[in-house]
């Protein structure tokens, strides 16, 4: 998701988000409208925010009222809200950005709380999207570092401003420390000057820190989330309840593509608690005053016709096939440099390497769901969600109202790894045609069972790549070139005009024809296939192909070349100190040297995403002929760490997501029929299957790069190494398919 | 239907061969026990049914009747078990998405019911019909032996 740059995404909102006035691709002044509902949230309580991009925007619109754009509230008890702007699916950005207004305010951890603001592109977007309020690529803490700390910073300001004039102090003799103001024999609460603080001018320009005087970040701070999230007060949308809500349950086409011709309800409707039956467009929608009641209805359905005339009919080894042959004849050029043809016919050893890779679902542990109500003249949905704004506009479509009558209650979301952020806003449209298919007439929860979920698409796209890379007899790169098939999930949506660059979609190469190794006869070749099957990105999106094959194909030029795998990649890494340094750090932590003895291996990649580079070392051990993975470390250049812990787990998080990807996940299709339908058939990684995971974080002064997502692409390829040094057997495609192995 | 819900005498109004997690989800109110997969693949839905941990989609409400019930809501005032395994979650943030973890702490009290001292051995064999999709197993293994130690 990270090649979709903030241009993309306002070129796209102007064609999509009609009747708003964004999309121009300048910033876009805080309207009072958005002001005025920022208060009424908010009581008498001092509510901070900036605009932070455009001052003057925010000077004019201040005549208005103080605070057009709020992050952060402070009230009488001195408790300090920040509202995120972003969807919290685990990664811990509740956390992550109120630690960043709490260190410019000097709060106290223990007085920080953390709430989601309302979808509103005026005053929440994405900075890295545009007018689009949005969650995905990793950008959540990137995006909101200055913002936030300007946040923070003002915020500070005007506690010291009310101070100081309440004291009859000079502001510049008070201090901060721990939440409280103090001035000689002074000190008081932000509580004690939220209100007169609230009532001075909002600075247009603040003074941030030094970070070598950071007190909070850097350090690890408990989670916000913790408390709720272990004695069942956390809200997901799958536990909101509202008055005459009707659950629903969708019967979707068996193949992608179909659509209903007919069906009978007469059984159905028979089943105690179920309120009505209607056809949607995508399915037949069975409502009732309960969930078991709706899924029993649904099993009920009877009769079923699908016209199936334009559906997916094929089965994964016949599209693979078809990748196959493609492979064979040149695509689009993703990058080109020198000549890789004729470096390698100078070749002192030539790798011909082939890597499949299958569809994958995400599978979020919380079931896809959302309740849309009628209320005013809009609707109100409540829902894990990650793209408000595109949420608002579909919706708004379907019921043909305007995007600002959508209002979203974004809560906590059961994961996404990447199911949430969905161009088509899918599920939410569902819910929004079953209202529509109603007239309204009860609040509508919308509930897809697990057999829906790894049957209903939106899957990571099937890939092939075919490498052919050799080595000069002085053990360098003589020439790469590398054939890429698959799936765009970008093709044939809005996002295509803006993300298709020459032919190629970003999200498909990425991490390969950008790599930072230095080739010098490089060609990286796309081929892009069409399909019915729904996909999308998942955890990490391109690199979680691109990854295995590039850092595969580097171990066997470094076997092939009879070097050491990290003094090869080294070289490669000459004029890249960033990745070097990572590297270097990853060699020392995980004492990297001599294979480890009979029955053990190791294995290393590097791999840059979302901006962040993570080095990973996997041992594993051959155990009665099976493989075991001991131990992961992994080193990790993020920028700064706002919150170690937090970044560590979302390696050790990343680590088991990989790890699963590599041994177990795959969906399959028969004739177009999808063959798993739960956790029996795509398996997910388990406790017993979870190595021990070790993070080490560089120190770096530089702002905040990704972290939700590239613990992930480095795991196969580290996996895939690590069993060749064990066994001398070279496991390309994934999942990995693990046969008896002997030591 | 009468039972005992954490620790309190209920009375509902529901087909005895619904299955418990949706009972308690949408006629008692009590959210915090999570639907996962329907098919006790996955754990999130795991409760105790007079203190054993036991698959609430798999299990009916006529199958608890006169039985006593405990869910995540009252797990920590359940004993002393309970309130070291909630303690040893918070303090080492176990949590990501959250999603799963009210599965995965019943079952946690489940084996530390049984087994004060568990092995690495004994956590995987207890705890892998619990998913985590956010893949927080380290944490989780490392809270166990902590809640362990806790109430040695």
């Amino acid at each position: 998701m990270h090649l979709i740059k903030p241009d993309h995404y306002r070129k796209m909102l102007a064609g999509q988000l009609a009747g708003q006035s964004a999309g121009s691709g300048e910033p876009v002044a805080p309207s009072r409208r958005g002001f005025l509902q920022g208060v009424a949230a908010i009581g008498g309580a001092l509510v901070i925010g900036l605009h932070l991009e455009t001052g003057k925007a925010f000077a004019a619109a201040a005549k208005d009222g103080p605070m057009p754009n709020a992050f952060v509230r402070i009230a009488p008890d001195s408790t300090v809200t920040v509202l995120i702007k972003h969807l919290d699916m685990g990664q811990g950005v509740t956390t992550g950005l109120a630690t960043i207004v709490a260190e410019e305010l000097d709060a106290d951890w223990s007085q920080m709380r953390a709430a989601f603001a309302p979808a509103d592109a005026l005053l929440y977007n994405n900075l890295a999207f545009g007018p689009v309020q949005g969650t995905g690529g990793s950008t959540s803490v990137a995006n909101s570092w200055e913002q936030l700390r300007k946040a923070g910073a003002a915020a500070r300001h005007m506690l010291v401003a009310a101070a100081a004039e309440k004291w009859g102090v000079p502001a510049s003799s008070i201090t901060i420390d721990k939440g409280r103001l103090a001035s000689g024999s002074h000190s008081g609460s932000f509580g004690e000057f939220a209100e007169a603080a609230a009532k001075l001018p909002v600075p247009t320009e603040v003074t941030l820190k030094d970070p070598k005087d950071f007190r909070l970040i850097g350090t690890r701070l408990p989670r916000l989330d913790s408390a709720d999230k272990t004695d069942g007060k956390a809200i997901y949308a799958l536990d909101i309840r509202r008055p005459g809500m009707l659950t629903a349950v969708l019967r979707r086409p068996d193949r992608f593509g179909a659509t209903l011709k007919s069906f009978d309800a007469t059984a159905a409707k028979k089943v105690p608690g179920v309120v009505e039956v209607v056809a949607v467009p995508n399915g037949i929608a069975v409502l009732a005053t309960n969930t078991w009641a709706a899924i029993q209805g649904r099993e009920a359905l009877a009769d079923i016709v699908w016209d199936e005339a334009n559906a997916e009919m094929r089965s994964t080894p016949e599209l693979m096939t078809a990748y196959k042959q493609l492979a064979t004849t040149p695509g689009t050029s993703a990058a080109k440099r020198g000549d890789a043809a004729k470096g390698l016919s100078g070749a002192a050893k030539v790798i011909e390497a082939e890597f499949e890779f299958p569809y994958l679902a995400h599978a979020p542990m919380e079931p896809l769901n959302c309740v849309i109500e009628k209320t005013g003249d809009g609707v109100t949905i409540w829902t894990g969600s990650q793209f408000q704004t595109i949420e608002q506009a579909v919706t708004a479509g379907i019921m043909g109202i305007k995007l600002e009558q959508v209002k979203i209650e974004t809560l906590w979301a059961g994961g996404s790894f990447g199911r949430r952020a969905n161009p088509p806003a899918d599920y939410v449209a569902e819910a929004a045609t079953i209202l529509k298919a109603i007239d309204g007439r009860a609040p509508v929860h919308l509930v897809w069972t697990r057999e829906d979920d790894i049957k209903g698409g939106y899957y990571r796209p099937m890939f092939y790549h075919k490498v052919r890379a050799g080595v000069t007899a002085d053990g360098k790169i003589a020439g790469w070139e590398q054939q890429i098939v698959g799936q765009s999930f970008i093709v044939g949506t809005p996002f295509e005009a803006f993300i298709v660059k020459n032919g190629v979609d970003g999200t498909s190469v990425e991490g390969a024809s950008d790599t930072n190794y230095d080739i010098g006869n490089f060609a990286v070749d796309l081929h892009t296939v069409p399909s019915k099957v729904p996909t999308l990105w998942w955890r990490s999106v391109g690199h979680t192909h691109t990854a295995q094959a590039v850092e595969v194909m580097i171990d066997e030029l470094a076997h092939a070349a009879g070097r050491d795998p990290v003094e090869f990649r080294m070289e490669l890494l000459k004029d890249k100190p960033r990745h070097a340094a990572v590297l270097k750090l990853l060699a020392e932590k995980a004492n990297w040297g001599p294979k480890a003895g009979q029955g053990k291996g190791r294995g290393l990649a590097l791999h840059e995403s979302f901006d962040t580079v993570v080095g990973s070392v996997i041992d594993v051990s051959v155990v009665d002929g099976q493989i075991k993975v001991d131990k992961v470390i992994c080193a990790v250049d993020c920028g700064i760490a706002i919150n170690p812990d937090v970044i560590a787990a979302q390696i050790e998080g990343g680590v088991g997501f990989g790890l699963g990807a590599a041994l177990h996940d795959e969906i399959t299709l028969d004739k177009g029929l999808v063959e798993q339908s739960n956790f029996d058939g795509f398996i997910p990684l388990r406790m017993s299957e979870m190595p021990k995971v070790e993070v080490h974080i560089l120190p770096s002064a530089n702002a905040p790069t990704g972290i939700g997502e590239p613990g992930v692409p480095g795991v196969a390829p580290a996996l895939s190494n690590a069993i060749f040094d064990a066994t001398g057997q070279r496991l390309r495609s994934l999942p990995f398919k693990l046969e008896d192995f002997k030591a | 239907m009468k039972f005992t819900l954490n620790g309190a005498e209920h009375s509902i109004e529901a087909d005895g061969d619904m299955p418990l997690l949706w009972a308690l989800r949408d006629v008692v109110g009590l959210t915090g026990t999570k639907f996962g997969c329907g098919v006790a693949l996955c754990g999130a839905c795991t409760v105790h049914v007079d203190g054993a941990p036991v698959r609430s989609c798999q299990t009916t409400v006529a199958d608890v009747e006169g039985k006593s019930v405990t869910t995540i809501e009252g797990v920590a005032g359940s004993g002393e078990v309970g309130q070291a395994v909630v303690a040893a979650w918070r303090k080492l943030d176990v949590v990501q998405c959250g999603y799963c973890q009210s599965g995965q702490i019943m079952s946690a009290v489940g084996l530390l019911s049984e087994n004060r001292k568990p092995t690495d051995d004994d956590i995987d064999a207890a705890m892998d019909g619990n998913v985590c999709r956010c893949a927080t197993y380290q944490r989780i293994r490392a809270a166990i032996h902590d809640a362990a130690a806790n109430l040695a």
